[in-house]
């Protein structure tokens, strides 16, 4: 997706909750304030929770992709509390 | 002296199969009870007991082994600590709550005080038969609403604000329901398909989505030897003062048609869940 300049991505594909929140915390810590994290999961559960907690851990979600086979990404920007 | 059985059950001491001694229900609203409360039943149980305390299947706590003649001894030392005995019989019983929005991430109401209000209002209320209350405060439905005569579920009324949008598509697949489609600068809820849960305004990035609190009521549950789940007959409740109406009007339709022994579940299917219905219907619109 050309309009999010994604810093970083992650693959919660081949975790399951609450793992899949974990990992992608880890991966957010990882960057700086303002940057972007692209974050690959499945649907179902994946789709259903992390985008809210990802959003309860005061980062900017900014957009979800539906991806061709079934899977999403879900494109976060770094947000310090 | 022969003991009056009926008045002790009444006032929540229930015979013992072992003679003359009573197993002591306190009063318990939504499942709450304060450290004092609990030195006091503790202390109680230590002194009056068999240093143990039974929890029930509703929120209740028992204080089993109490000798018919402390029974007014026991009252007093927990009436101290602001511990009130419990009922049992034919009447309105603990009215059971799970912790809500006060605590819980998922919560839509605050079931704690929606509990306190209905236990203001009818606890202990003599009745044909045993009526039971419950409050969950969300879909989860941790406190299983509906095996109670009445039970309330709290939901949320759903507003969406096209300016906050982003179209980021996240509360789509929140939704469990599949009630979201979003399609080109357009989001659309199916209404018939929304159940209130307020996933969608819990995931929303920008707060686009707003809710406010709602009630869904279940009436005529019960677990016990015959199982019934409560049924929804009424759109989402959207203020207190209808749900308080709602819930007047089905213990008056109880207290007035149901014979004596009869539970609500019975009294509906005996009588036909038409004129019930309507009469909620009635209650619904003020
Ligand atoms: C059976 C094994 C494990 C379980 C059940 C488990 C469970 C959890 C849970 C429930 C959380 C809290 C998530 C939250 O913030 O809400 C967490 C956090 C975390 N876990 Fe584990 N974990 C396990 C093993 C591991 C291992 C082996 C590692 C590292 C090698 C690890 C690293 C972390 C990290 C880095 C966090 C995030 C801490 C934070 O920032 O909150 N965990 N884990
Ligand atoms: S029913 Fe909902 S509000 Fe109540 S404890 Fe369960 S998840 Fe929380
Ligand atoms: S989650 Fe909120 S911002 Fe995203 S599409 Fe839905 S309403 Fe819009
Ligand atoms: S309240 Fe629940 S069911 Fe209704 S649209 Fe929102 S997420 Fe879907």
């Amino acid at each position: 997706m050309a309009e999010f300049r994604i810093t970083d991505t992650v693959d919660i594909t081949d975790v399951v909750c609450p793992v899949t929140f974990v990992k992608a915390k880890v991966a957010l810590e990882e960057l700086e304030e303002g940057e972007i994290l692209s974050i690959h999961m499945n649907d179902g559960e994946p789709v259903q929770n992390v985008p809210r907690s990802i959003k309860e851990e005061g980062h900017r979600v900014l957009k979800l992709i539906h991806n061709d086979d079934g899977t999403y990404d879900l494109i976060v920007q770094k947000t310090e509390a | 002296m022969a003991a009056d059985y009926a008045t002790l059950k009444a006032g929540g001491f229930m015979r013992q199969k072992q003679k003359d001694m009573f197993s002591m229900r306190l009063r318990v609203v939504g499942g709450t009870v304060t450290a004092q409360q609990l030195k006091a039943i503790a202390e109680a149980a230590e002194k009056f007991g068999h240093s143990y305390v039974h929890l029930t299947s509703r929120q209740g706590v028992e204080i089993p082994f109490i000798r018919l003649e402390e029974i007014d001894e026991v009252k007093d030392f927990l009436a101290a600590s602001d511990v009130q005995p419990g009922v049992c019989g034919p009447r309105v019983r603990t009215v059971t709550a799970c912790q809500g929005g006060r605590c819980c991430p998922s919560g839509c109401i605050d079931a704690l005080e929606i509990a306190e209000e209905l236990d203001r209002r009818y606890f202990g209320r003599q009745l044909p038969h045993k009526f039971k209350f419950g409050v969950t405060g969300c879909q989860n439905n941790c406190l299983k609403a509906e095996e109670n005569d009445l039970g309330v579920k709290g939901g949320m009324v759903i507003d969406w604000n096209r300016e906050e949008c982003i179209f980021c598509g996240v509360c789509e697949k929140a939704c469990r329901r599949g009630a979201i489609s979003i399609t080109d600068g357009e989001i659309r809820v199916a209404p018939d398909q929304c159940n209130h849960c307020g996933r969608c305004v819990t995931a929303c990035p920008t707060g686009a989505w707003k809710g406010s609190e709602g009630f869904l009521v279940s009436f005529g549950g019960t677990f016990g030897n015959d199982i019934q789940k409560g049924r929804e007959i009424l759109p989402v409740i959207r203020d207190r003062e209808t749900l308080l109406r709602v819930a007047d009007a089905a213990i008056d339709y109880f207290a007035d048609n149901a014979q004596p022994g009869e539970r609500f579940a019975k009294t509906l299917e005996r009588l036909g869940w038409e004129s019930f219905t309507e009469k909620m219907l009635n209650a619904y619109s003020g």
